[in-house]
């Protein structure tokens, strides 16, 4: 032992020291296996980092040459290659806060049926239609949307609001193509409706059940006994609304097929607009210059930054939930 | 007493209300779905024969043909996206919870749910610079990495989850028999929730097989036959895209043929889910 010890470096015998004890223990396969499974954790940590450095790699062209002007400039022209990104941050912040309008008492309300109303032979099917609105491709939403609730709204919806709301603003007539703010919106609400109303079941079943009890031991109503669940719930169904937003900002085919897509800001519903999704999703495989291209690319990462916020800020607001309820 | 009288019926009106419009909000919910239904059902199934799965598509206009090469082109896309998202995501739920217990394993756990959230276009945005641009022209393999990195997080916490329902007991037992722990979870604890897992995939594979927005400027599209991985690939989600805006009735209608198509695909999937989560309950381990 002495002997190998003087013929052999310090450093050699702690290493194979190391490798024997690896060997001895019998244990090799364990060493390797913990190895191999950490590194395929430590890659899907690494995705979201390597995504955010591509991004911001492509971006880098159009970051330096506009700087913070890209998010003020309302003015997008890739022939005299301008970009300003303004009118597209606004149709993508009015479209999916429009459709959160509409959805979240929406989604509330067939929450509450599902987990505080519905009769257990009607509450299954019920959530398995709702979740089956998750799984339609939004492609096929799209479709749809062309070619059943466009001319719906163009023939019928937008002349009756411009005749009988045509004072406010939103709802004076524009473009009568059908395609334009307003149906995007309602396309975002059927798509968002899902992720809303079950997340927001899910987090209502959770509530303990002696809530409830209490609250008609007292001599309150359904109703009254529901809004005392709602209170205690009210984090979570934040929670849920944000994870909803989170998609309505990111959803892309749907919105590209029936927005209209035109970059520039206008008070009525009726007329096209775009959003940060749909830009890319129409514009970047024919985007030809090096700025055009990078300014598409600088979309994606702003894109993905406040979509990370919004869910990185939803699921807190779930998970804590949860752990109040005691919920995992 | 008048006073009392008041609030309690003020109180059961609410209540009446309430319930009503919760109860409208339930039908309203399933109104779209029933419409998207109709309509993709009775428009699709015109062009829906034998030669809308074994023929090529025809030139824009003409009555007939097929997309053969699309639904070819989707099992291609979603194949490649399993071969690696699959594996990725196996491996990485089971160190998150065989070896989860610590500070990176939670932001791994944190990482995934992150992911979850991106929207699908940006994942293609970096597929398109990751494997596009450097290999100078669009291909299946841009396709289908965009489409795994979409159904890793899928997998990964599914797995997680599914792993952690095995009992510690029968770990136990397993490193009581002097089973090497890799061992022990591979030919056991993978073993007995490989149900669950199986799940986590088809809803992986379910979610990304109607995916258009990461394939637009990946895979592109492909008007022929072509198997080749570096070449662009047609998928039916995309052809739906192009013929959505296309002019010409015939084309319209195999848009809706296509979305019926992709439509009964991914509720195979989805049914194949239902029915292995259903024996799962059936079966306790």
């Amino acid at each position: 032992m002495n002997i190998t010890k003087d013929a052999e470096s310090d450093n050699g015998t702690r290493k194979k020291g190391i490798l024997k004890k690896i060997f001895l223990s019998h244990n090799i396969g364990d060493f390797i296996f913990e190895r191999l499974t950490l590194l395929f954790a430590v890659l899907v940590f690494f995705l979201v980092i390597l995504m955010s450095y591509e991004m911001y790699q492509g971006a880098k062209l159009s970051i330096d040459t506009f700087g913070w002007s890209f998010l003020s400039n309302s003015v997008w022209d890739p022939v005299r290659e301008i970009f300003g990104a303004l009118p597209i941050i606004y149709g993508t912040i009015v479209s999916s806060l429009l459709a959160l309008l509409i959805t979240v008492p929406l989604g509330l309300g067939v929450a509450i049926f599902l987990s505080e109303l519905a009769p257990g032979w009607l509450e299954k099917p019920l959530s398995f239609l709702v979740e089956l609105l998750a799984g339609i491709p939004s492609v096929v939403y799209g479709l749809w949307g062309i070619f059943v609730l466009v001319p719906w709204l163009r023939d019928y919806v937008q002349p009756f609001l411009s005749d009988k709301l045509g004072f406010l603003p939103f709802f004076q007539e524009g473009s009568s193509s059908g395609r334009g703010m307003l149906t995007a919106v309602l396309i975002l609400c059927v798509m968002v409706l899902p992720i809303i109303s079950s997340i927001s079941r899910d987090i209502l079943r959770s509530i303990p059940q002696n809530q409830r009890e209490a609250a008609y031991a007292l001599g309150a109503t359904r109703w009254q006994a529901i809004k005392i669940v709602l209170s205690d719930a009210r984090s979570g169904i934040l929670g849920a609304t944000m994870l909803g937003l989170g998609r309505a900002i990111g959803e892309t085919m749907a919105v590209t097929m029936v927005i209209g897509n035109a970059a520039k800001i206008s008070s009525s519903l009726f007329d096209p607009s775009y959003t940060m999704a749909s830009v890319i999703a129409n514009e970047f495989a024919e985007a030809t210059g090096k700025l055009y291209q990078s300014s598409l690319i600088e979309l994606a990462l702003i894109l993905f930054v406040i979509t990370v916020i919004i869910n990185s800020l939803a699921r807190l607001l779930v998970w804590s939930t949860r752990r109040k309820l005691g919920v995992h | 007493m008048a006073d009392n009288k008041f609030f309690y019926y003020k109180k059961k009106t609410i209540n009446i209300i309430m319930i009503s419009l919760s109860f409208g909000a339930a039908l309203v919910a399933i109104i779209p779905l029933a419409f998207i239904f109709y309509y993709t059902i009775s428009k699709g199934i015109t062009y829906l024969n034998l030669s809308f799965f074994f023929e090529m598509p025809k030139p824009m206009g003409e009555d007939g043909g097929g997309m053969a090469n699309a639904i070819m082109g989707t099992f291609y896309l979603v194949g490649i996206g399993g071969l690696i998202g699959v594996p990725v995501g196996i491996m990485a739920g089971t160190y998150l919870s065989e070896f989860g217990q610590n500070k990176f394993a939670s932001m791994v756990r944190f990482m995934t749910d992150v992911l979850s959230g991106v929207p699908s276009i940006v994942v293609g945005v970096v597929a398109y610079t990751l494997v596009v641009l450097p290999m100078k022209h669009f291909s299946a393999y841009a396709g289908g990495i965009a489409l795994a990195i979409l159904m890793i997080p899928t997998i990964t916490r599914t797995t997680e989850e599914m792993i952690k329902l095995v009992p510690h007991s029968i770990r136990e037992a397993g490193l009581a028999l002097g089973i090497p722990k890799w061992k022990t979870t591979v030919m056991i604890v993978l073993k007995t929730a490989w149900k669950g897992i199986a799940t986590g995939i088809l809803l992986g594979l379910s979610r990304v097989a109607g995916e258009t927005a990461p394939l637009i400027f990946t895979a592109l599209g492909n008007q022929f036959w072509s198997t080749d991985l570096g070449q662009p690939m047609a998928s039916l989600s995309v052809y739906i895209y192009d013929y959505a805006r296309s002019a010409y009735e015939n084309v319209i209608q195999q848009a809706w043929t296509a979305a019926l198509v992709l439509i009964i695909l991914i509720s195979i999937l989805s049914l194949l889910f239902k029915i292995i989560t259903r024996s799962k309950y059936k079966t306790k381990f």
